[in-house]
């Protein structure tokens, strides 16, 4: 009879909490795992091929392929901080309208219909912004502007409708956490709804809006292949908006399956990998840091 | 009470109904795991059956070789049922790699494995099978009036020299270059063939990444010029963009075959080591005189008239 609970205990508690255990213990092991292994991959630039990691950042040469290689990858760096830049400048403002629009002004209809708008808008795969881009975007400019098309501005534009519903989306529940009392306490000093949006409801969800923000900038960082379909794919610095130019994501995505395991030119791709991995830790140190200061 | 006890018990035996299924999923997603990685182990021992063919062959790599490989996989499979031949895509480095490494039987390449591995020792190891020829086109935008490049001028375009259409005899318009990444393998004959094994310049221009995006780009956009496997150009596709003459010749198998046309490669079916069984049979097919009419009739060069 005690065998009997026993074994039943076993079953309704053990197992269900040592398979959770296993899926938590997993996660991290995976994610170690591929730290472990690009970084393992990213450094034989240096200990294998002889590259300087200070020529990777800040050389403008890209010649993998020529007699005298050169593996200077400052080009793609800036490319990519650029176009993800310019990706939340113009997103976040409207994220963050959005967010109030959805939350203070008309929930209804926020509830309703921008809500799951924003959700189809995360659902929409890479590969069809970028097709809407080649397809739409490119012509548009090339008729209104000149050039080709494949531009700075294009990669900036197709990234800030991608990221825009992430930061929408965190900044209004940073905005629906903003406690009511708030608004009533404006109301009770006489402000009107725009005051009390702007100079109250605002600045309290700051640091859950800064955090879309970060966030969206990482998205648009590791974003690969519907810039690298619209950007043009040279290696020179943009000298305009107009002026195609290339990222860090792009560079690998044309290169990383036509190059063999072991020689130079892939062993650099591994380490623009190793720079993307760092990027992004840094972006999750920054959102770190600002979850912190909110809640102090 | 009681009743309340057994709500709770049947409750939790719907739980555990759900473990169950959760369970089976990820089991079966992990079994569908190794059984990807059992056709590469294909190692057919039986030398004795010389007429029946069995095993399993996989060959990964080179775009520009795939339909072909896909094609002749298929007649090949419909003569010998006991061989099975999957044809992956992923680039002709992919290709070497996953040869070099022992992954698949064949690694699809459009350049000769030593132009790509450093490592000499493996370099040995790999043997570079000959199956077709394939010409490569210099295209251009429907509007460009030039039907005729000399490689010279070609040259220039590509090294950023010559600028607009008039300075080739063309009406006054920018020229817009389209390149392929530089690790592809169209791009590596174009400039071993053409560009007299000088780079391209990556700074002018854009970096299309695939056949279909380099065809897209070039037919929408003025002025522009690219290059384009022969293959590929095959249906509508030809009537999409202009195929200009190089030196005056066209891209066809009697001027390849009479040296006239310089732009072309051949095509290889990489192995670890010599070719044997089933995997040999199978590229002396691709190769051979039976297949050579479906060979040209895809836009390839047939191994029997580039060894006449």
């Amino acid at each position: 009879m005690k065998g009997q609970k026993q074994i039943n205990y076993i079953k309704s508690e053990y197992i269900g909490r040592s398979l959770v255990t296993f899926c938590g213990i997993l996660i991290v092991v995976i994610t170690l795992a591929i730290i472990g292994f690009i970084c393992a991959k990213g450094i034989q630039s240096f200990t294998q091929s002889g590259i300087s990691f200070g020529e990777i950042l800040t050389s403008a040469n890209w010649s993998p392929n020529s007699e005298q290689p050169a593996f200077g990858a400052l080009i793609f760096i800036v490319g990519s901080t650029i176009v993800s830049i310019g990706a939340v400048l113009i997103s976040a403002p409207i994220a963050i309208g959005l967010a109030i629009f959805m939350n203070l002004i008309s929930p209804k209809f926020g509830n309703r219909v921008l809500k799951p708008v924003l959700e189809l808008l995360v659902g929409i795969p890479s590969v069809v912004y970028g097709l809407l881009g080649v397809t739409i975007l490119i012509p548009l400019l090339r008729d209104s502007f000149g050039g080709v098309g494949f531009s700075l501005v294009a990669g900036i534009v197709v990234l800030s409708i991608m990221i825009l519903p992430t930061i929408a989306s965190i900044a209004s529940d940073a905005v629906r956490s903003v406690p009511f009392e708030y608004l009533e306490a404006s109301y009770g000093l006489g402000s009107t709804k725009w005051q009390a949006i702007s100079r109250v409801i605002v600045p309290a969800a700051k640091s859950g809006i800064l955090t879309g923000i970060v966030l969206g900038l990482a998205r648009a960082f590791g974003e690969a292949l519907a810039v690298q379909m619209v950007i043009g794919n040279t290696v020179k610095f943009p000298t305009s908006l107009y002026s195609p130019t290339s990222t860090l994501t792009g560079i690998l995505t044309m290169d990383m399956t036509n190059t063999l395991n072991g020689t130079s030119w892939n062993n650099a791709l591994w380490t623009l990998a190793m720079i993307l991995l760092l990027i992004s830790f840094i972006f999750i140190l920054v959102i770190r840091a600002i979850g912190q200061r909110g809640g102090r | 009470m009681k009743k309340q006890i057994m709500g709770v018990q049947k409750n939790m035996a719907k739980k555990g109904f759900k473990f169950t299924i959760a369970a089976l999923l990820i089991s079966g997603v992990l079994a569908g795991c190794g059984n990807a990685e059992d056709t590469a182990n294909n190692e057919t021992t039986d030398n004795a059956a010389k007429q029946e063919l069995s095993g399993t062959i996989t060959a990964a790599g080179s775009t520009a070789l795939q339909p072909l490989a896909e094609e002749a996989a298929t007649e090949f499979m419909g003569e010998n049922p006991n061989v099975s031949i999957t044809v992956q895509g992923g680039g002709s480095g992919t290709g070497i790699n996953q040869v070099a490494s022992g992954a698949v039987q064949i690694g699809n390449s459009d350049v000769p494995s030593k132009d790509k591995i450093e490592d000499e020792a493996l370099a040995k190891e790999l043997v570079d099978n000959k199956v077709a020829g394939i010409a490569f086109g210099v295209v251009v935008n429907k509007d460009i009036t030039v039907d005729n490049l000399t490689v010279q001028q070609i040259t220039d375009i590509f090294a950023g020299k010559i600028t607009n259409w008039k300075e080739v005899g063309g009406k006054d318009e920018k020229i817009n270059v389209i390149n392929r990444p530089a690790s592809s393998g169209t791009r590596a004959t174009f400039e071993k063939t053409i560009l007299n094994e000088t780079k391209a310049n990556d700074s002018i221009g854009t970096t299309q990444d695939s056949n279909g995006a380099v065809e897209q780009a070039v037919n929408s956009t003025p002025g522009a010029i690219s290059y384009l496997a022969m293959s590929y150009m095959v249906g509508e596709k030809k009537e999409a963009l202009k195929t200009v003459k190089i030196d005056g010749a066209e891209p066809t198998t009697e001027n390849i075959a009479a040296g006239k046309y310089p732009f072309w490669s051949y095509e290889y079916m990489i192995t670890k080591g010599e070719a044997k069984d089933a995997v040999k049979a199978y590229i002396d097919f691709v190769a051979g005189e039976d297949f050579a009419e479906k060979v040209e009739e895809m836009g390839y060069i047939p191994m029997t008239e580039l060894n006449k």
